[in-house]
């Protein structure tokens, strides 16, 4: 019995683990579900991408207040996970505080985890006023109603609770170290919880043992199923936004990539030497599908960028089409695709590990034209998002899709597009008439 | 003004036996439009005054297929791209200016994956050159005074970092050059691009014309400065729906240039 706590701790630590890696694979999966990108191989600049925008949270604070409340509770969450890996140790082992050997420099490393947990606090304190009482606006857009909304509070409620374990734990412990109970050896120093201490004041030893446990326990256990909400949560942005920005576009914004497909059909249309009567090959595969009506016609980078998504609309709040009225919103296309590609990755499930068509997809029962032919391509969500998601290449996939594939252009974009087939202009000017104008006064 | 422009085209020095240092992509705004084609000619003076050995297609240019592709018409854009790398390939064209940010982006940026390899730059990247090279010299004082405000064009900033170069010349000119809240990466779209320039809106509670024309009055300018022909017609059509238009002037950097020397 002596080896019971040791042994329900590993059990427990194992099945959280397990579990958070089946959703890892089932994530694998689903976003190679896409097709595969045309990436530069330019490794260093990804790196370096990836320490500036994710580790340095350099796109963060162009909007301050939300900018250093983030980075606030980030530093928060990677320093305080130091205390994790003891807590893990000193679960496994039976040992209490395993680190408190290293003297001066554990005081420190508690210390500091201490006032972190207390900014932590203040940092989602003010995000849940901003979300629940301000109302910002971003926050508050159609695409936000019932569950992202829930979730968005979820994360700060589970994050305050898992902060103030943290800080109980520390107060009983170091009412306990005052006692010089057994087991609780003078180590750390308590900046933040030695203010929570007075509550526990006059408590008997016992039960003091006991609210320190059960705050020890519920911290650990508390942190494997929040590792475990992250897949069903915006929150996994904490996870995906390292290999997001890491696969981020180096391009220029207003380089749009050249369809391979479409290139091979001008290139044989064009082609001098091309056989107008050519018959394809018995073996050739069937055409490839212009652009984009459901996720499994998008690159698996585009799907990364949907799971990297956490809803937090900054794109949204920059895009003229929104600001003005427009019902796209570059937020719900991201959403969308990962709503979408997640009933697929179900359906995957369901059928033994083949998608069985299900009559629906992204286009339209997802995302609407109205949404697509709204944009102006200005980029401005693109350079708005602090994790390197690209709304925009996903909306000039499925306009792809709509021209090509069905031909359903609105019309006045139908009149303009042959204009320039006929004239080579977008307006009806004879192609002769070009340069009048350096003849004209 | 009453000097006549000269605009010696690809096919006219080809058939000299030259080539000149520079071609001139006026694209279709700068040769059909009303109101772009004083920017084409504004351009044009710069470039003579200036002494740049330049030529233009003509007759021989075709739109670079920017509206076709940001609409969805890969083919349709790829169709006008080989087209025009053949004709340009031709001409053995090394270096291209133009007036347009969707040309200058589809050219630098959208060519080379088709065969078109040309060192590209924007109109406000030449004119800075041309200063440097002490080529052009303004003298100051037409524009004493005045508040200009610069309306970033998406597909010259955000989509291709292009910020300085239209400043610089702005500030050349002897005015207060003041910036709206919404400006360089953050700048607000006019509401053209992304082939919207020759489509309806879909239904909102306001244009994005109007939202970007509320931004520029509030900085309270006496000439809202556009380096995109797009650009300059939708806070043109701002403006006068502001009714504004005796008051505020939209004018293309290469415009003040060409009036502060008064060419």
């Amino acid at each position: 019995m002596e080896y019971l706590p040791n042994i329900s701790f590993a059990i427990i630590l194992v099945a959280g683990i397990a579990f958070f890696r089946r959703n890892v694979l089932r994530l694998i999966r689903n976003i190679k579900l896409g097709k595969e990108p045309q990436l530069e191989k330019d490794n260093a600049q990804r790196w370096k991408n990836m320490a500036r925008i994710a580790l340095g949270q350099s796109k963060m604070v162009v909007r301050p207040i939300s900018g250093i409340m983030h980075i606030l509770v980030y530093v928060g969450f990677v320093i305080i996970n130091i205390e994790v890996l003891e807590i893990i140790i000193d679960g496994l082992l039976g040992t209490h505080r395993i680190f408190a050997g290293l003297g001066p420099v554990y005081d420190f490393l508690i210390a500091s985890f201490e006032i972190l947990a207390l900014l932590v606090i203040l940092a989602v304190i003010v995000f849940w006023i901003r979300r629940n009482i301000i109302r910002v606006n971003r926050f508050i857009k159609p695409e936000m109603k019932g569950w992202p909304k829930r979730d968005a509070d979820l994360i700060l409620y589970i994050e305050l609770v898992l902060m103030f374990l943290f800080l109980t734990m520390n107060a009983t412990d170091a009412q306990l170290q005052s006692l010089n109970v057994e087991g609780y050896a003078q180590a750390g120093a308590f900046p933040v919880s030695k203010f929570m201490m007075p509550w526990f004041a006059g408590m008997e030893t016992a039960s003091l043992i006991m609210i320190e446990r059960a705050a020890w326990w519920l911290h650990i256990v508390g942190i494997l199923v929040f590792l475990n909400y992250l897949y069903y949560s915006k929150h996994l942005h904490i996870l995906l936004a390292f290999p997001n920005t890491f696969y981020g576009n180096l391009k220029p914004k207003g380089q749009f990539n050249n369809l391979e497909a479409v290139t091979k059909e001008v290139r044989l249309m064009m082609g001098p030497n091309a056989d107008p009567f050519a018959a394809p090959p018995a073996d050739a595969p069937p055409p490839e599908k212009f652009g984009a009506s459901d996720v499994m016609d998008l690159k698996w980078t585009q799907l990364l960028n949907a799971y990297s998504c956490t809803e937090c609309g900054r794109c949204t709040s920059e895009c003229p089409a929104n600001q003005t009225g427009k019902k796209l919103s570059p937020r719900k296309i991201m959403m969308d695709t990962r709503d979408r590609l997640e009933e697929v990755g179900k359906n995957i499930d369901a059928n033994g590990g083949k998608f069985v068509d299900d009559r629906k997809q992204l286009l339209d029962d997802y995302i609407s034209r109205e949404e697509l032919w709204a944009c102006t391509s200005c980029n401005a969500c693109v350079e708005a998002c602090p994790v390197s998601i690209d709304p925009l290449s996903i909306i000039m996939d499925m306009r792809q899709y709509l021209v090509m594939e069905q031909s359903a252009a609105p019309t006045e974009l139908n009149v303009m597009m042959s204009n320039v087939e006929n004239n080579g202009a977008p307006w009806p000017f004879n192609q002769m008439d070009r340069l009048n104008w350096a003849d004209e006064s | 003004m009453s000097e006549r422009i000269k605009v010696p085209t690809m096919a006219s020095l080809f058939a000299e036996g030259k080539q000149p240092e520079i071609l001139f992509w006026v694209g279709c705004a700068g040769s059909f439009d009303d109101r772009a084609k004083k920017i084409t000619k504004a351009f044009v003076k710069i470039l003579n005054q200036a002494g740049v050995d330049f030529a233009v297609l003509g007759t021989e240019e075709s739109c670079t297929g920017d509206p076709a592709k940001r609409a969805g018409n890969e083919f349709l854009f790829q169709m006008q791209a080989v087209t025009n790398i053949e004709v340009m390939n031709a001409y053995e064209v090394k270096r291209i200016v133009t007036t347009c940010p969707h040309c200058f982006n589809t050219l630098k940026n959208e060519y080379p994956g088709l065969g078109g390899n040309y060192e590209v730059v924007h109109h406000t990247q030449l004119i800075n050159q041309l200063f440097e090279e002490g080529r052009l010299s303004v003298k100051g004082g037409t524009f004493k005074g005045k508040r200009i405000t610069f309306h970033d064009p998406c597909y010259l900033g955000r989509a291709n970092n292009i910020f300085e170069a239209p400043r610089a010349l702005i500030q050349k000119l002897d005015a207060e050059l003041v910036e709206m809240k919404n400006c360089r990466k953050r700048g607000l779209c006019c509401g053209a691009g992304g082939a919207q320039m020759f489509k309806d809106a879909e239904k909102g509670d306001k244009e994005v014309n109007i939202a970007r024309t509320e931004e520029a009055l509030e900085v309270k300018p006496d000439i809202i400065a556009a380096a995109c022909p797009f650009c300059n017609t939708m806070m043109t059509d701002g403006i006068k729906n502001k009714e504004k238009e005796a008051s505020i002037v939209v004018k293309d950097v290469a415009e003040l240039i060409a009036d502060a020397e008064d060419l």
